[in-house]
């Protein structure tokens, strides 16, 4: 980027991502991490920071952190602790968070990553595990503030990258790798508007060519992809703005406001607050066994990198189809799981990538909502290869397996929509057409190709859909060869 | 002629609700009548339920009755010092900042006391928050020790102590984060034992140091001793620091043999500060127990100068952060009248808490904040492992170590508050068996020259109790058929 006076500004980018995972209990308790419910009904005397209380580790929290550990690249600490971070402010109802500070779970992965500049890697410093606050609620009208814990304990985990990320499109694409790696992981659903991922961003810029970093920033409240790029862009100007007014940046947090796109002083580094973090006294340290990171080893799914290089080798699809299809674990398990069934990976590969993805668009749905079931694509590819149904019948019925996932088989018997292939049948319906549509029937004599439509189309009707247009327009065009006129 | 129910050990009472020669309702009827004498006095409760105190000990005796309860324990009146949670019931730790807090739970170490059918009188008395050494932090007044009412009973589960020592209840429970149960024991001149960490589950123990904090019983003997922690011991889910352990039947201590025990007498606990007629008093019981058979020998544990320092530092530290969640926001105290978060906070905080807690609050947080955690808080955790490789050291010579409790027998009413550094001093033989994570029992040895009772202190290796409680029973056994002096000598049931 280039300033006002002539200079090249690098941006240094690091990443904090939180996402929540998908546990069923929260990480301390045995409450439900269920989104929604009433205020303050998934809570008990832990999460909710009653006297005497303690917190209990839940397993699953460990296995998810070391299984996108071990995805990331990571060195998995084997006796990692957890720590307090004390600070007060009624949405933790301890005014401690349990985090990791001194010996997080994971440290040193990785992340390879594609953008238009080509491939490049994104050094991850650590990854934590921690839990939830709980939600303020501001209440204008009776001028008070409520807290709803039911939140407070949910378990989450933070990806710190190291400042390796140099533009918004590099930091989407990282972010997009690891919310697919993520998802395929089953660890957590990955979603920025719902918060189950949120990003902060450390953001400095600096001469290009200069080896000392810049002041940096971090910035808060990026609630979509979208804000996350917009909320660089804007930093990064206003930043190369201070410098060439011969201002300093201020190290502090700001936070992004969506609306008016801008950024406003959350706090400085001066009034940064001392957290005061120590090792919690109530929870041991975490011992992994070699027995135990051995099982989550084996337990890892094919993640998606795994599964382009295999795609290409194995399906012979083509290479966008490949990315569109391992770009979510729904979509990838539809076509294995189809595929499989059928041996047909291209045709399965096409109905994924057109009638699908138009559906998604149509209802503004996500991949991971798709309803219908491998064994049901796999039902209709084989009606459609084998002449069962045409080609018009089978997309209603795929609607129909979209909406509802019925199975196709059945639905096809149920709605009568099988293809004819009674030729006598056939032939009857065609010299009916013929014989109602003399003016068409002149039209094509006369040249007119256009008329031959409309008598398919015709045939096609009086049929209900159930023909096979190949045979329509074969018989069409054998019995006008020799009708004569009355 | 009546039984004499008030002179009965726990386990005696026990026995004769077993047997029928009395019942829970009498022996509950019994307690209250005491208290209506002498609590006016003492002041050992807080809280004091004697409606629901008849009403559990009738549905106890009616389960008892129907044969579903017949363990040692059953119809026995307990108190529980009050920072251990009782569901519906107040739980204050002595403190403005929890006045009129009622926990929806209980906690553990209660409940599997109540499943073997003792029953709850009410809540005792304590340092606010557990922070003290004489009971006299307490936001609800002092407790006065039986044994010489113009004294302090010790703290901090002075109430505890003193409710055992002047019969206002069998046994009681306490906590013990740094000699918080063994130093009133010896003060009031009864029984307590803090148990190895993680024996005793600490779901429901409102924390003061967390990673020193145990609840352990006190009692009229040695047997009582047992049979409690025996029935209040347990591996618990909910508390991540409870211990497995296979060997919790702790009446199989009861034992009247030291024969061959190797007992060390650590030369430091020896020195400077203590009092003549507590070294003299301890070094007879190490005597008896010579004559018993035990291989006695003194030794030198080295570090014991650094373990005050290091306690305050890890305590406070643990405390500071513990006590965080008293805000205002969610229950008990709020001041009143403050707009802004902020301000609330301030004036709740300065309001609910007395001086000692601000007191440690402020020093923890101080050796927590940035810049001063490695200096401090570090340290003393260094400090914690060496105290415990020096344990290590001497249990690999001795089976048990003998001291004292405290330097001295329980200081008047008021003289301790104004010097809190030597109030922490007076702690120097306690704390340092919290930073290292063992068992020590507290049982009586005798009198000084004022009548006040001195405290037998036996510290063991980590699950070690039954060695202690061998020890232990073996001392006092040959106490009460030599003088009778040492320990109050429990009455039989004259019919």
């Amino acid at each position: 980027m280039r300033g006002n006076m002539g200079k090249e500004y690098e941006t240094v980018i690091g990443l904090e991502v939180h996402v929540e995972l998908a546990t069923r209990t929260k990480i301390f308790c045995g409450c439900s991490t269920a989104f929604g419910g009433a205020p303050n009904t998934h809570t008990c005397p832990v999460c909710a920071g009653m006297p005497g209380a303690l917190p209990v580790l839940n397993r699953r929290v460990v296995e998810y952190a070391m299984a996108v550990g071990l995805a990331l690249n990571c060195d998995i600490v084997r006796d990692c602790k957890f720590d307090r971070k004390n600070y007060f402010y009624p949405d933790n109802p301890q005014n401690y968070q349990i985090s990791q500070l001194y010996l997080p779970i994971c440290r040193d992965g990785f992340v390879e990553i594609e953008t238009a500049g080509g491939s490049r890697r994104v050094g991850i410093h650590e990854i934590h595990m921690e839990e939830d606050a709980g939600k303020l609620i501001h209440d204008e009208w009776e001028d008070c503030s409520l807290v709803d814990y039911n939140r407070s304990g949910v378990p989450l985990i933070e990806i710190v990258s190291r400042p390796d990320l140099r533009s918004a499109e590099e930091v989407m694409a990282y972010l997009e790798q690891l919310r697919l790696t993520i998802q395929y992981l089953g660890a957590s659903d990955c979603k920025l508007q719902e918060g189950s991922m949120r990003a902060d961003v450390n953001l400095s810029v600096r001469e290009t060519g200069a080896s000392e970093f810049g002041t940096r920033t971090e910035m808060k409240n990026l609630n979509s992809f979208r804000s996350v790029r917009r909320a660089i862009e804007n930093e990064r100007e206003r930043q190369i703005d201070l410098l060439e007014a011969g201002e300093e940046v201020v190290q502090e947090t700001r936070r992004w406001d969506d609306e008016r796109e801008c950024s406003y002083p959350m706090r400085s580094k001066e009034d940064a607050r001392d957290y005061r973090y120590f090792p919690d006294p109530d929870l041991p340290p975490v011992y992994i066994s070699q027995g135990w990171l051995e099982e989550i080893r084996d337990r890892q799914p094919e993640l998606p990198w795994e599964k382009r290089k295999r795609y290409g080798e194995e399906y012979g699809i083509p290479d966008n189809d490949i990315e569109i299809i391992t770009g979510s674990r729904r979509l990838a398990e539809l076509f294995e799981g189809a595929s499989a069934l059928c041996g047909q990976p291209k045709k399965v590969s096409n109905w994924l990538m057109v009638e699908t993805q138009r559906l998604l668009k149509e209802q503004g749905m996500e991949p991971e909502d798709i309803r219908f079931s491998p064994e049901h694509l796999a039902g209709l590819v084989k009606l459609a290869e084998k002449g069962e149904i045409n080609s018009t019948v089978a997309k209603e019925v795929f609607q129909a397996m979209f909406d509802r996932d019925v199975d196709p088989e059945s639905y096809v018997e149920e709605q009568g929509l099988r293809t004819v292939n009674d030729e006598g049948a056939l032939k009857k319906t065609v010299e009916e057409v013929i014989a109602a549509n003399p003016r068409s029937v002149e039209d094509y004599r006369n040249g007119k190709e256009k008329a031959m439509g409309f008598l398919v189309g015709q045939t096609m009707k009086a049929m209900k859909g159930k023909a096979d247009p190949g045979s329509v327009n074969r018989l069409l065009k054998e019995l006008l060869q020799h009708w004569k006129m009355d | 002629m009546h039984m004499n129910i008030l002179s009965c050990t726990a386990a005696e009472l026990g026995e004769a609700i077993r047997e029928g020669r009395t019942d829970a309702m009498e022996a509950m009827r019994a307690v209250l009548e005491q208290i209506d004498k002498t609590e006016e006095e003492y002041h050992c409760y807080v809280t004091l339920d004697r409606e629901g105190a008849l009403e559990r000990a009738a549905r106890v005796q009616r389960r008892i009755e129907a044969g579903e309860l017949t363990g040692p324990l059953a119809g026995v009146p307990m108190a529980v010092k009050d920072n251990l949670c009782t569901a519906g019931m107040r739980t204050t730790c002595a403190s403005r900042m929890l006045e009129n807090f009622v926990p929806s739970y209980t906690a553990e170490a209660l409940l599997n006391l109540e499943r073997a059918g003792a029953v709850l009188i009410g809540k005792t008395n304590m340092d606010e928050f557990a922070m003290g050494s004489t009971t006299e932090t307490s936001y609800f007044g002092v407790t006065r020790n039986p044994e010489n009412t113009e004294h302090v009973p010790g703290g901090s589960s002075g109430g505890s102590a003193a409710a055992v020592a002047g019969k206002e209840c069998f046994f009681a429970l306490g906590s013990d984060t740094g000699g918080s149960i063994r130093q009133p024991a010896s003060y009031c001149g009864v029984v307590g034992m803090k148990p190895t960490y993680g024996t005793v589950s600490r779901y429901g123990l409102i924390a003061y140091g967390s990673s020193l904090d145990q609840i352990g019983p006190l009692t009229k003997d040695v047997r009582d001793c047992a049979v409690v922690l025996e029935a209040m011991a347990s591996h618990d889910e909910k508390d991540s620091t409870s211990v497995k352990r296979e060997d919790m039947d702790f009446t199989a201590g009861l034992l009247e043999d030291v024969e061959g025990m190797r007992i060390g007498i650590p030369r430091d606990y020896f020195g400077e500060g203590i009092s003549d007629e507590v070294k003299c008093a301890v070094l007879g019981a190490a005597e008896c127990l010579r004559e018993q058979g035990a291989l006695v020998e003194e030794f030198d544990l080295s570090l014991t100068e650094y373990a005050i320092p290091a306690y305050y530092t890890i305590a406070a530290a643990e405390a500071s952060s513990n006590l965080e969640r008293f805000d205002g926001v969610k229950y008990g105290y709020r001041a009143p009248g403050e707009e802004g978060l902020h301000a609330m906070y301030k004036r709740t905080r300065s309001e609910g808490f007395g001086p000692e807690v601000k007191r440690r609050i402020m020093l923890g947080s101080f050796v927590l904040s940035s810049g001063y955690y490695d200096a401090y808080y570090l340290k003393a955790l260094r400090v914690k492992n060496l105290i415990k490789q020096a344990f290590d050291k001497a249990f690999s010579r001795f089976d048990v170590i003998l001291g004292p409790v405290a330097p001295a027998t329980a200081p008047r009413l008021g003289e301790s508050l104004g010097d809190p550094l030597k109030m922490y001093l007076g702690d120097i033989y306690t704390i340092a068996v919290n930073l290292a994570g063992l068992p020590a029992i507290s049982l009586p040895c005798g009198r000084d020259g004022r009548g006040l009772p001195i405290g037998l202190q036996l510290i063991g290796d980590c699950f070690q109790e039954k060695t202690l409680l061998r020890a232990a029973y073996t001392w006092e056994q040959r106490a009460k058929s030599t003088s009778g002096r040492a320990v109050s000598r429990p009455g039989g049931l004259a019919e």
